[in-house]
């Protein structure tokens, strides 16, 4: 029994619209993880202890344990406590988190590294240690890690295949739809497959604009 | 603020890291429009004692007083912030590495603080940013990234920067001391007219023509002390003290060499 492609016209469109979602939930988490990231980074080397550690208890578990059960606590376990959340926002939190204790890691080295003349310069001109942060050290800590911040939003798109298993129906899930009605898996998962590396071939091409133009502000 | 009160008056100002004195017991009076030159050899405490002005390396001991307002006032934390903030926008600071954002364009440079803390429109700061610049020469650069310029155009940008929040005293950091010998003279140059304007400025350097040709006062510190204050021809030409003379003698042999 050899492979037969000719089914696969008829779920395109499936395909497709999960091809949709799975964009529409990396670039939420992305954007979460990124804005989170900074948030996180900043807490952790300037907001007093009170604050401090107990984020840095929240980060030690979304670092140290897995994501599938992180998105597991957040859809099923939270609807105890009475928060129910749509599939897709549960999955966008989780994958959104997730991302940003990674990214913070990466931040809090970067502004570690701005000249510390930097924060002294625009002190010098009466900005506050807060105005200061805001416009001038977090910009350049955030241009230094783009790079590897994409290289993270990468293995976000690649994770979110885990949001399939709280039933958000992007690409992964899609395929599996598919498969549950023609028994084709080999064939749908393939199609997932590329499907995913036009995504991440595009994320890739954004990135590389993004970086060309930080490049631009040097 | 009557006549009396001197414009900006350092009262012995002290500072110590643990058991070591950087800096022991400084006064120093500055005049309107006066301009005093800093010299000494490095670890003289020199540049502790200029950053001590705004508040930068908080002394330990001591009080600095611009315009009648103690600029190191003892408050609070959030009322003190509050407080140095405000001062600050009045003291200028041009720093040995130039530290200009270099995130952001010439013009940014110059507008940020501005905008930020006078609530400068954006026509307002841009008319700002193109006095300021043309005063130190680098209105053409105005779109240039910091990245783009040299360090005496570096320098010349981060003068305008500082002279955008239009303060009442300029403090130098050895302003020449990281360019080339051939950019000196471009910085220098920008000195010299603020002078003619008769702009207040405290001048840490190792020029000692510069500070001979510019300044109106001349200190010499060393190891945390005043050694020896004066008028230029007097510390440069007959200085009393035999640690200035070995000083300026060392100095000299090694431009020579």
């Amino acid at each position: 029994m050899g492979l037969d492609f000719s089914v696969v016209p008829k779920f395109m469109d499936v395909i497709l619209l999960g091809g949709l979602w799975t964009v529409a939930i990396t670039v939420c988490a992305a954007l979460l993880s990124f804005f989170g990231g900074i948030f996180f980074a900043v807490v952790a080397l300037y907001a007093p202890a009170v604050i401090r550690l107990p984020m840095r208890a929240f980060e030690w578990v979304f670092m140290g344990t897995p994501l599938l059960l992180q998105l597991f606590l957040i859809y099923f376990g939270l609807v105890q406590v009475g928060i129910d959340l749509p599939a897709f926002v549960a999955g966008v939190i989780g994958l959104g988190l997730h991302f940003a204790v990674y990214n913070s890691e990466l931040i809090q080295t970067a502004i570690v590294a701005v000249d510390k003349g930097q924060m002294e310069a625009a002190r010098t001109l009466g900005l506050s240690r807060g105005q200061a942060l805001r416009k001038v050290v977090v910009p350049q800590a955030v241009r230094d890690v783009i790079p590897p911040i994409g290289n993270n939003m990468i293995a976000l798109l690649k994770d979110s295949a885990l949001v399939s298993v709280i039933g958000v129906s992007e690409l992964t899930l899609s395929a599996q739809l598919a498969i549950g009605r023609t028994y084709r898996p080999f064939e749908f998962y393939l199609v997932a497959a590329v499907v995913y590396y036009i995504i991440n071939l595009g994320m890739e091409y954004v990135l590389r604009k993004i970086e060309r133009r930080i490049a631009l502000a040097r | 603020m009557n006549d009396k009160t001197p414009f900006l008056d350092i009262r012995h100002a002290r500072k110590s890291y643990g058991s070591l004195e950087v800096i022991k017991d400084i006064s120093l009076t500055v005049d309107r429009g006066e301009i005093v030159a800093i010299i000494g050899p490095s670890g003289s405490g020199k540049s502790t004692f200029l950053r001590a002005i705004n508040d930068l390396d908080p002394l330990t001991g001591g009080e600095v007083w611009l315009e009648g307002t103690q600029v190191n006032k003892k408050l609070p934390h959030r009322q003190y912030e509050k407080h140095i903030n405000q001062v600050r926008q009045d003291i200028g600071m041009v720093f040995q590495h130039f530290n200009l954002f270099p995130h952001l364009s010439v013009r940014g440079n110059i507008t940020l603080a501005p905008k930020m803390l006078k609530g400068l429109s954006d026509a307002d700061a841009n008319k700002l940013a193109e006095e300021q610049l043309d005063r130190v020469g680098m209105l053409d650069r105005i779109d240039f990234m910091p990245s783009q310029l040299s360090g005496g155009q570096k320098q010349r940008v981060a003068i305008a920067r500082a002279l955008a929040m239009k303060p009442k005293v300029m403090l130098f950091d050895e302003a020449t001391s990281a360019l080339d010998p051939e950019l000196v003279e471009e910085v220098n140059q920008v000195m010299k007219k603020l002078a003619s304007e008769h702009m207040t400025m405290i001048i840490v350097t190792h020029e000692m023509g510069f500070a001979e040709s510019v300044c109106d006062r001349v200190l010499f510190m060393d190891q945390g002390v005043v050694v020896e204050e004066g008028p230029p021809s007097v510390i440069f030409r007959n200085p009393e003290s035999e640690r200035t003379r070995n000083f300026l003698r060392k100095h000299l042999e090694g431009v020579r060499s």
